[in-house]
């Protein structure tokens, strides 16, 4: 078995992602035999083959540094859940104390 | 000639010759959608307003005599992961149920610059992810064909509405065949352009080493003027190739494959293939061969792999994309309360925002990308990319192009696979090659699977860059097929005849 429910529960706290036990349950098995279908790329020899990370071999790509027209801060605040002062306004990202 | 029934290419040239105006041809779109959208739930929203707008523009600008771009007038649908000003960009998700983008993505804007009507924007998969259009937080699309059946996935709306003759032309992404596979169930074209060739600027990221826009079409032709519509340069994508656009039209309109090397992929046939594919597929390859094309036999020993290496790649690359959706800048937030913190209120806007497939995604290819995990999954499956690049590389010093089935099978139920993630992802089993490789592949159909009365397509695939022979191969096969037919295959499609 190549992943535990509590490392499903693990992963998912990673992830930002509250998942109920409900579907912890439900999405434990699935990836449990997903991981196992895919864990078939370890039967290839791949010694000395380089990974691809795309497919271009485009490397280092910029633009020229030119000044032109961007959002304005009305539109980028259009759509943010809450707004104050010209800013998004978040919740709180310290602890209380 | 009902509007609706034309082809893309039949309508620009009445277009061009004012026997029909823009709007005429918008508004029996919209009619046309209007009349069987509750069935076919191909479009997450209709942009009529709009759509009459940028019409009533063109057929002034037509009627002053002003220079027009090559599909002015023509209603196009467009994939809700396209940013749209003006307009919602859902992704099929509720984390973005009520996002309208500031921006427009590179296609939207070159969509608009060749005179395309956006007639509104099409169903898919919850962020691409998925081959049945069942993902959507919106629910899923019908196929035209048969009702009860996928359309495919992840552009399933798209291939829906150019199917139900809602739109002559849709645009959609291919990351894993999301192009190619919902065009072969549908019994239309739809072709996955050569990485960098078309912008990725303004497509919600999926797997960025592999997401793709192209075009879906009745027809290779249709396809082809799409294609080259959307193509070119975009400095806005660090990945956008700087190289001229492959002349895909005129290689639809050549239509010729003699002395044309043609390989077939002996690897993508076999177990887990429906018989009723394999016996058409097997019908176009001697078709191919009786226009005069060269067929040999071409063995690519690495692709039974490709499938385990995209499970791992596209789920990692899916897993770091989809951080952005933090409920702090836009999109939904939920549990804000004024005492939970940022990170509780992230982990519970995502847990409400994500659907089952996307939330599968984000933890395999956080599992993937963890430490102990990582030389062992997503290293290894990024060297088994590398040994898929060489077959194709190997294949190509023999062949021009390759060919297979599209999909190992015709549309399968709704409902059928909707939890079992390993059976729905054998759908892409004969698309995903091309994707991790970068290259160009096209599905043009090939006729009914005799086990069900279902459509089945072709796959084309060819080199980086050399879009244009896909063409040149679909279109062959189409104008062989419809002499032998009598009628384009579509003309068979019944699911809305009840």
């Amino acid at each position: 078995m190549p992943i535990t429910r509590d490392e499903v529960a693990h992963l998912a706290r990673l992830s930002r992602i509250a998942l109920s036990d409900a579907e912890l349950d439900h999405l434990a098995p699935q990836l449990d035999q997903i991981i196992t279908a895919v864990a078939q790329v370890q039967e290839v020899t791949a010694e000395g083959i380089p990974p691809t990370s795309h497919a271009t071999g485009l490397t280092n790509v910029f633009r020229d540094d030119e000044p032109r027209p961007c959002l304005t801060p009305g539109q980028a605040l259009s759509q943010a859940p809450a707004v104050e002062q010209q800013r998004f306004k978040v919740p709180r990202i310290l602890g209380e104390d | 000639m009902e509007l609706t029934r034309m082809t893309a290419a039949e309508l620009i040239a009445a277009l061009a010759s004012s026997e029909v105006s823009a709007t005429e041809v918008t508004q029996a779109h919209l009619d046309r959608i209007a009349a069987v959208d509750d069935r076919v739930h191909a479009f997450l929203h209709i942009a009529a307003d709009s759509a009459l707008a940028q019409a009533a523009a063109v057929d002034q600008r037509r009627s002053t005599g002003e220079p027009l771009g090559s599909l002015a007038g023509v209603p196009v649908a467009v994939k809700d992961v396209f940013t749209t000003v003006g307009l919602p960009t859902t992704c099929g998700s509720r984390i973005l149920a009520d996002w309208h983008p500031p921006y427009d993505a590179t296609i939207t804007q070159r969509l608009k610059q060749a005179g395309a009507i956006i007639i509104g924007k099409t169903n898919m998969d919850e962020f691409a992810m998925g081959s049945s259009t069942e993902n959507s937080a919106f629910g899923p699309s019908h196929n035209p064909w048969d009702l009860a059946k996928i359309p495919g996935g992840s552009s399933g709306g798209s291939a829906a509405a150019v199917a139900a003759y809602e739109a002559p032309l849709a645009i959609g992404t291919d990351t894993g065949g999301s192009i190619r596979q919902p065009a072969a169930v549908c019994g239309i074209v739809g072709t996955k352009p050569t990485y960098g060739g078309s912008s990725r600027y303004g497509v919600v990221a999926f797997a960025s080493s592999l997401d793709t826009p192209g075009p879906f079409g009745r027809t290779v032709l249709d396809a082809a003027l799409l294609h080259e519509a959307i193509s070119g340069y975009d400095p806005m994508d660090s990945t956008s190739i700087d190289a001229p656009v492959p002349p895909v039209v005129a290689a639809a309109r050549q239509a010729d494959v003699s002395g044309l090397r043609i390989g077939v992929v002996t690897d993508l046939s076999g177990d887990g293939y429906q018989p009723g594919v394999l016996t058409r597929f097997a019908e176009a390859v001697e078709l191919l061969e009786s226009l005069g094309a060269k067929v040999t036999e071409v063995s690519c020993p690495h692709f039974k792999y490709a499938l385990p290496a995209y499970y791992l790649i596209a789920p990692s690359e899916a897993s770091s994309n989809l951080a952005r959706f933090d409920a702090m800048r836009y999109g939904l937030r939920v549990g804000d309360d004024g005492r939970r913190d940022a990170e509780e209120v992230m982990a519970l806007t995502r847990e409400a925002g994500f659907g089952a497939e996307v939330k599968r995604r984000i933890i395999l290819g956080a599992y993937a990308l963890s430490s102990g995990y990582y030389d062992a999954y997503y290293g290894k499956a990024q060297q088994v990319r590398t040994l898929i690049i060489r077959d194709f590389d190997a294949a190509f010093g023999q062949v021009d192009v390759l060919v297979s089935p599209s999909t190992p099978t015709t549309a399968f139920g709704i409902g059928e696979r909707a939890d079992n993630p390993m059976a729905m992802y054998l759908a892409d089993l004969c698309t995903i090659p091309s994707d991790l490789a970068g290259n160009a592949a096209i599905s043009v159909p090939c006729g009914l699977a005799a086990d069900d009365g279902l459509p089945v397509g072709l796959q084309v695939m060819a080199p980086a860059l050399a879009d244009d022979r896909l063409y040149r191969v679909a279109a062959a096969v189409e104008a062989a097929l419809a002499g032998r037919w009598g009628q384009p295959l579509l003309s068979q499609a019944k699911g809305l005849e009840s």
